[in-house]
């Protein structure tokens, strides 16, 4: 009884404090929402793009300034000598600001800020009428995003994954007269629905063998009953491992993405390709973390088989998303490809499981998830300025760029290293840091499949590269707009400096975020 | 006084002085690009001359090594308990030894060369000499890293360059050529990367006690030094089986049978650099289709990588692998030896000859490997460098030939002594320093290579040594064609050198009289290059 009045406990006004992040979105939602209903029809609708990035911005600062709160906090004592949890936690447990999430709330907030300055310049009122929407939409979506990376609960966090979904919906349909569009976005509700539909079924049986939502408490509860009901609990991880999977295009859940990916506006890709496919991940950290890693009975060692599938999902999402992209000539859906391959590589660190020495994971996919938010927007800045100078997303749109644009192409360059995973960029430590992990754990094959599918990448990667510098120009000017060419910079210069001194951020992670207190959901 | 300068990353980045010069140069001064290229070639070399000089192969190459953290970085230390620090360290760590002293000269006088005979460079200087220095920086590099990710991280470095001067300046197929390319050397680089990230896991890790804090220091290093250190001392984490520490677990171990994995991985990693004969193809098409100063570079140092990693990674770490390796890696090098003289034999186009006749002469090198004693190694070296420059030679001669006639088919070339003495007396020269003509530097590398295999596998030794008749009859074949024989209608006009490509041609041809004659400039610095190794051989031999 205890346990359901503290799930039941209301929000305090002093709780509301600690949420500010995601208000200052929802208030911003709902002002800006009014205000494009007022504005004159015909006015540009990049002053919402603007208070767009405000809200972001401001949301951005108290992320951050939550982050440095909690950090003081770690390992300090209360007057007993008892040490006092940093973490907050709000309405028994389910909402939790802790590192882990506070580091993917800035890594999303970061995100949209970028695909918000990309869309400034580059989204034309011929191509989606309602501009004023496509701005605020974006949000609700990242608010959905935030609350997935702090629920410890399977309600918020299916709450955050269908505020994340619908929106995106409605954002992947957004450009109305485009058949391209229409389709995707019929495509992405459908998948959307029965990547929903497994998690649910899935997480249902945890319910039922546990008797509650509460990460931490079902955490209790597996302990107890793993080994009287090992067949649910393989039935209830596989299908929740499936609904995820579509969620971050993990082969073989992943024939939504390329179709999706090039129907969507290309800001929209972006968002689909990082905050989506990160948010998702953050699901799987807590989920398999929590749950998983304490359901194992002495005849049915759950918890490995569940760390193995995700390995092989891993495998083969690498393998079948890097062979797929070989013969791809649409740029769009060769980076949904990419994605699925990099899904893989973030997959790693979540199958490497805690073994012998090795604990770095979330270090590892932080790191990981940065370089890869870094690379993938910056290229897709780079198309949508492409695509408005020749009007298509093909591969050909590239030719002979380095004459046309020779500091874009130089960025572009940048891209491809990193995204190949070669030196001396974010990619290449990304994946080496991934590679240390998986060798500390000793899990060679996966090490041997993660260079394998990095080599097959060489040759379509490497395509663009031969588009720019090896083709016969076209007579198309390429003009940059200011607000894009930035973001490209930005993830440019960003890519090589995690590609030089990639020890901050990793040294960051690793000194404070503690897996027993910001991953594990624990009742008190 | 040298010893106090940085002078090994002085060599390394002196290139980048060009690079950042040439970006600010207007892009259709070719002149000004080409002068500002050249000086940034010789500098690497007038700087690796004086370490050159200063090097005392009694002191070994302690005195000039170099040593930063480039990055600690903190790992979770939730699952080891209270220790001081846990970590993973990578350095910026630069050494010399008698092992990279050669190659490093070889490296900054072929680049010099190679910058000269880009004369033939007809579009795009500014970005064909960025590339260029680029490549070199990542060449030097290869030869002076001490840890394995920057060892790594030079190598891939030489790898983009590489692409684009294919890609870009090459011939007809140059686009397949690089393609071909990229994704072998990719090949190669990511099985290196695996056997390195395997290494750096187990022997690269070491706990180090604080006393005064009271703490340990966990770290894993990807520090040549450390690694080797740790394989070789007896009581380090890496060597220890489960019963030596008493049934418990022990994730840093590395079975025999791990070595194997590692060393073959490596062997494949490096045998495709250099290239073994599987692994070959890629390295024809490279040599047909990229331009000849590229070849230069690619022919005569980026194999020698390839051989280098394998010394350097493969047997110096694991002596007593390659120890029961000897004999399969000296019939690998005896089939390059054949398989690549038979083949060159039958080609008809020259620029196949040479290629195949690459392979053959990398095959001496596998077997002064295999030897695994001091002269055999030696020979191996001098092979290197020998092989490096008669290949850069040979491609220089070949670029200015084709440049002249527009073809280096054998049939639509003749009797080129008439019109363009000095190019063919040099390229018989070339020719005689390819065969292994007593008196000039590939006798020596040839020479001392089968001297030291003759040691333990007399058998195989006397098989390699057919192919040393199979050279003579490729090289006189194909080049006595060019130079005398009936010479077509249209080569009666074609003039000979011109003084900028003279001097390259001179200087090379004077480096392999040089070494033929007076070997010691290049044993002297390797004198005490291989003791350790031999040390540990001989150990391993007396247990």
């Amino acid at each position: 009884m205890e346990a359901v009045q503290q799930q039941l406990q209301s929000l305090t006004w002093s709780d509301a404090a600690y949420l500010a992040p995601e208000w200052i979105l929802v208030a911003f939602t709902i002002a800006l929402a009014v205000l494009d209903l007022f504005l004159p029809r015909q006015s540009s609708r990049s002053s919402i793009g603007w208070l767009t990035l405000g809200g972001l911005a401001i949301s951005l600062g108290f992320a951050i300034w939550r982050l440095t709160d909690v950090i003081d906090k770690v390992g300090k004592t209360d007057a007993n000598g008892q040490p006092v949890s940093h973490v907050i936690r709000l309405m028994g447990d389910s909402y939790r600001i802790d590192v882990f999430s506070s580091l993917l709330k800035i890594l999303f907030l970061v995100a949209t800020m970028l695909i918000v300055l990309m869309s400034l310049g580059t989204v034309r009122k011929t191509d989606i009428s309602d501009r004023g929407e496509f701005y605020y939409l974006l949000l609700p979506a990242v608010v959905g995003a935030m609350i997935m990376a702090s629920s410890g609960d399977m309600i918020t966090l299916y709450i955050g994954l269908e505020l994340l979904s619908i929106t995106t919906y409605v954002l992947v349909g957004i450009r109305k007269h485009a058949v391209q569009s229409a389709e995707a976005a019929f495509k992405y509700v459908v998948t959307g629905g029965i990547s929903s539909a497994l998690l649910l079924f899935g997480m249902s049986y945890l319910y039922g063998i546990t008797g509650a939502t509460n990460l931490g408490a079902i955490a209790q509860g597996i302990q107890q009953h793993a080994s009287e009901y090992p067949a649910l609990l393989y039935v209830s991880f596989f299908f929740i491992l499936a609904g995820l999977g579509i969620k971050i295009a993990a082969a073989p859940f992943h024939y939504w993405a390329p179709d999706v990916y090039q129907g969507a506006p290309t800001p929209v890709t972006a968002f689909l390709a990082v905050v989506s496919k990160g948010a998702a991940f953050a699901i799987i950290f807590r989920i398999l973390y929590n749950v998983a890693f304490f359901a194992s009975s002495p005849d049915y060692p759950i918890a490995d088989d569940v760390f193995l599938a995700v390995l092989v999902i891993a495998a083969a999402a690498m393998l079948i998303g890097s062979t797929m992209a070989l013969r791809q000539v649409n740029v769009k859906r060769l980076m949904a490809l990419s994605g699925v391959a990099n899904a893989g590589y973030l997959l790693v660190p979540v199958g490497l499981s805690l073994k012998g020495m090795h604990a770095s994971n979330v270090g590892e996919f932080i790191f990981y998830l940065a370089a890869y938010l870094l690379m993938t927007i910056g290229m897709l800045a780079v198309l949508s300025v492409i695509n408005k100078s020749v009007g298509h997303d093909e591969i050909g749109g590239f030719a002979g760029l380095y004459y046309r644009a020779p500091w874009t192409a130089a960025a572009v360059v940048v891209f491809v290293l990193s995204l190949a995973g070669l030196p001396v960029t974010g990619g290449f430590f990304g994946k080496l840091f991934i590679l240390l992990g998986a060798a500390e754990s000793k899990l060679y094959w996966i090490i041997a499949i993660m260079v394998v599918s990095s080599v097959i990448s060489y040759y379509f990667y490497f395509g663009i590269i031969r588009q720019m510098f090896m083709r016969a120009t076209i007579d198309t000017e390429v003009r940059v707009p200011v607000t894009t060419g930035i973001v490209i910079w930005l993830c440019a210069v960003a890519t090589v400096v995690l590609g030089i001194v990639p020890g901050p951020v990793l040294d960051f992670v690793n000194d404070h975020f503690s897996i027993v207190s910001d991953l594990f959901v624990r009742l008190q | 006084m040298l010893a106090d300068l940085p002078i090994l990353s002085l060599i390394t980045f002196s290139p980048l002085l060009g690079i950042l010069v040439l970006l600010f140069l207007p892009k259709h001064r070719s002149r000004w690009l080409k002068a500002t290229a050249i000086i940034a070639t010789i500098l690497p070399l007038l700087l690796s001359l004086w370490l050159y000089a200063d090097y005392d192969s009694t002191k070994g190459g302690k005195a000039y090594e170099e040593t930063a953290t480039w990055l600690d970085v903190s790992l979770n230390k939730e699952a080891v308990g209270e220790v001081g620090s846990y970590q993973f360290e990578l350095q910026y760590h630069m050494g010399v030894d008698g092992l990279s002293m050669p190659l490093l000269l070889l490296t900054a006088v072929v680049g010099v060369m190679a910058a000269l005979a880009s004369v033939h460079v007809k579009k795009r200087w500014k970005s064909f000499y960025i590339w260029f220095l680029l490549l070199e920086i990542g060449m030097l590099g290869v030869f002076l890293a001490r840890d394995v990710f920057l060892f790594f991280v030079f190598f891939e470095m030489t790898l983009i360059p590489m692409f684009f001067l294919i890609g870009i300046w090459g011939y007809m197929n140059r686009e397949r050529a690089a393609n071909k390319f990229l994704l072998y050397n990719g090949i190669g680089s990511a099985i290196m990367l695996i056997a390195f990230v395997i290494l750096v896991a187990t022997a690269g890790f070491r706990a180090e006690q604080v006393p005064e804090k009271q703490q340990t220091n966990l770290s894993y290093c990807g520090s040549y030094e450390v690694i080797t250190t740790n394989l070789t001392k007896a009581d380090s984490y890496v060597n220890m089986s489960t019963e030596q520490t008493q049934g418990q677990e022990n994730p840093f171990y590395l079975s025999e049978r791990m070595r194997w994995v590692i060393f073959l991985l490596l062997l494949i990693a490096f045998g495709i650099k250099l290239p073994i004969f599987p692994f070959h193809t890629w390295m024809l098409r490279v040599h047909t289709e990229a331009p000849p100063s590229v070849v230069m570079i690619h022919s005569g140092v980026l194999l020698k990588m390839g051989a280098y990693g394998l010394l350097r990674f493969g047997v110096f770490m694991f002596p007593a692998v390659a120890e029961d390796w000897k004999v399969a890696i000296a019939i690998l090098g005896v089939v390059n030896i054949l398989y690549g003289a038979v083949l060159a034999v039958v080609q008809k186009e020259f620029k196949l000859v040479l290629a195949y006749s690459s392979i053959s002469h990398m095959g001496i090198v596998l077997l002064g490997i295999a030897s695994l004693n001091e002269i055999g190694l030696h020979g191996a070296i001098i092979q290197l460098i020998s092989h490096g420059l008669i290949s850069a030679l040979l491609f220089l001669i070949v670029g200015s030939i084709y440049e002249r006639t527009g073809s280096t088919e054998l049939k639509d070339l003749g009797g080129l002594a008439r019109s363009m003495p000095f190019i063919s007396g040099i390229l018989l020269t070339a020719g005689m320093a390819s065969l292994g003509l007593p008196g000039l530097s590939g006798f020596i590398g040839e020479f001392l290579s089968l001297l030291g295999l003759f040691d333990s596998q007399q058998a195989v030794t006397c098989v390699a040594v057919l192919g040393v008749i199979l050279t003579a009859v490729y090289v006189l074949r194909s080049i006595l064609g060019i130079t005398f024989g009936a010479m077509p209608e249209k080569l009666a006009a074609v003039r000979d050198a011109r003084l900028i490509e003279a001097v390259p041609m001179i200087t090379l041809l004077a480096f392999i009289v040089l070494i033929g004659v007076y070997p010691a400039v290049l044993t002297e610095p390797m004198k005490h290059g291989f003791d350790t190794l031999l040390q540990q051989l001989s150990e391993k031999a007396g247990r």
